[in-house]
């Protein structure tokens, strides 16, 4: 192959850098975003070609097999999964990215150790590169488990927990100091195993409806992976490129943990709340409570007459893969000149944005997809609010009522429309365990049943009735 | 400046970047963001090329190399595919 020079390479790794700067500022826009991560594919295009060429990569046969294997997978991967199942898909990608830092870092040492280039400098950085990516991986691992039902979605809490985690990461990083002063293999091997069972003890507490703060902190563990790998090789491509990722992750777990008035802190070690017990009769249940259960037909009447529908998304439109018939149901709500919008919560689902992947994979146009702060004005004037498998970020309680677990949470003013219902399968409340007082309004009801069924139900009742 | 302190600067204003290009991007984009985040962070792809082609590299770092080169591949290829996928459903022509 043709060899090109330390310098050459230097210049196409600053060229590779610059798209992937361009790609992310794509994103500002979903016009220009696919333009972005067209730009992204240029950037590693070349990074990895100004690799192949330059004169530190001698044989190409383990890795020629290794891109064709990995790429193969990648690509059935990226075409066969489906919407719904794009955190579960987030977190796997994850893992790889920490295995392979460590993978890197261990080889890395392997190839030093040979050529006699160790330093205690050199084996610190292979340390955090190694620490890190082994937290990435399997805290991934345990996110994936729980975003896929395999494991429980609950908080799982024991007593001594943060003893535990403490003690696991003053012993791993006890161990990192002593194989970078030492070389020791043994401390090597022990710091790597511990690390992947911090990852493990770090993430098995954090409930399901944290998973977006979860999965964009796993995200930015991945970055700082990538970065730490970048110091070890002394490769500032892979400096500059994690931390770009790894400040994206960081700066999304904010936002999310902003969204749910909760600090980075409580939500890592907090363990919020349990999930209720699930009633016998939804609707005996309600009765009891004392919340309005409605048919399809009422809110239909509502509805098809109404100058403004403002339908909110929740993780329960995600599970019933509800939003194609959402599109239909705004359609036949459009055409008899109603004017449907779609209210996201930051938090709404399993990871950030992720409703709005949903809702643009049923064509449903992002203008009629409105951000909460955006919205919250909007409620006033709308006829009615539907909420479809959303809990938490539509509770008036977090608006009002101090002693709420939730108080002080940003919500969507959805009980201010002159009519809410809401779709819903039990009487169960959401993952904070807390009271929906949503539900206990005058001028709301509860349509009991799966919203997909439900939401077909009304685009069938609309076709059905004549305008 | 020892090398290690270069790299330290570039880190360090590379997180500037960071920081406000990711500010910039618009909240319905976030998943989108997350994956294309995930994709180009399979650049240590890099890094697991320079281990596994190495002039007489052992064959457990080779071995090893390999399997980083496999998994950081699927991430390449699975993150930007996936993402192109997403973004597309995101640009489709309006009615």
């Amino acid at each position: 192959m043709m060899e090109i020079s330390v310098n050459a390479q230097a210049i196409a790794y600053l060229v590779s850098a610059i798209l992937f700067i361009l790609a992310l500022k794509g994103l500002t826009h979903p016009a220009s975003a696919q333009r972005g991560n067209y730009l992204a594919m240029a950037g590693m295009v070349i990074a990895i070609v100004a690799t192949l060429m330059g004169s530190e990569v001698r044989s190409y046969g383990f890795i020629l097999a290794g891109v064709a294997v990995g790429g193969v997978i990648g690509t059935v991967i990226a075409m066969r999964i489906q919407m719904t199942a794009m955190p579960q898909l987030v977190a796997a990608l994850h893992s790889f990215v920490g295995m392979a830092a460590v993978l890197v870092a261990i080889g890395t040492f392997l190839n030093k150790q040979a050529d006699g280039l160790l330093n205690s400098v050199l084996m610190g950085e292979l340390s955090a590169g190694i620490i890190i990516g082994a937290i990435t991986f399997s805290g991934s691992v345990i996110a994936f488990g729980k975003l896929q039902g395999m494991i429980s979605g609950r908080p799982v809490k024991f007593k001594g927990q943060h003893l535990l985690n403490a003690l696991l990461a003053i012993a791993t990083i006890g161990f990192a100091v002593h194989f970078a002063l030492t070389e020791s293999t043994v401390s090597l091997t022990i710091m790597t195993l511990l690390a992947f069972t911090l990852g493990f003890t770090l993430i098995i507490p954090i409930g399901g409806a944290d998973m977006p703060v979860i999965v964009s902190m796993l995200n930015s563990y991945s970055g700082w992976a990538a970065a730490a790998t970048g110091f070890t090789l002394q490769n500032n491509l892979l400096i500059i490129v994690g931390a770009l990722v790894g400040f994206s992750g960081a700066i999304l777990s904010l936002i999310m943990c902003r969204a749910m008035n909760r600090s980075i802190f409580n939500v890592v070690f907090g363990g919020f709340g349990t999930a209720g017990v699930e009633g016998d009769s939804a609707a005996d249940d309600a009765m009891q409570k004392g919340v309005k259960s409605a048919a399809i037909e009422d809110a239909i009447y509502w509805m098809e007459d109404a100058n403004k529908v403002i339908i909110i998304p929740g993780y329960g439109m995600a599970v019933a893969q509800a939003q194609h018939s959402m599109k239909e149901l705004m359609e036949q709500l459009e055409a008899r000149g109603v004017e449907v919008k779609f209210a996201i919560h930051p938090v709404a689902g399993r990871m950030p944005g992720h409703m709005n992947v949903l809702l643009a994979e049923a064509d449903i146009p992002y203008e009629n997809v409105v951000e909460m702060d955006e919205i919250n004005p909007e409620f006033a004037t709308a006829d009615v609010a539907l909420v479809v498998g959303a809990n938490d970020v539509v509770n008036p309680a977090a608006k009002d009522d101090p002693t709420s677990p939730i108080y002080g949470m940003p919500v969507l003013d959805a009980g201010k429309a002159h009519h809410v219902f809401v779709i819903k399968r039990s009487m169960r409340p959401g993952y904070s365990g807390v009271e929906n007082r949503l539900y206990y309004q005058d001028n709301t009801s509860l349509i009991f049943g799966d919203a997909k069924d439900v939401s077909e139900g009304m685009v069938n009742q609309l076709k059905g009735s004549a305008h | 400046m020892p090398e290690t302190l270069v790299a330290l600067y570039i880190f360090v204003l590379s997180c500037f970047i960071g920081y406000w290009v990711i500010w910039g991007v618009t909240p319905s984009l976030h998943t989108p963001l997350i994956a294309l985040t995930n994709a180009i962070s399979g650049i240590v792809i890099v890094g697991a090329l320079l281990v596994t082609g190495l002039e007489g590299v052992g064959t457990t770092a080779e071995i090893i190399g390999f399997f980083a080169v496999l998994l950081a591949s699927i991430n390449v290829f699975g993150g930007f595919l996936v993402t192109n996928r997403m973004l597309a459903m995101f640009n489709k022509k309006k009615k």
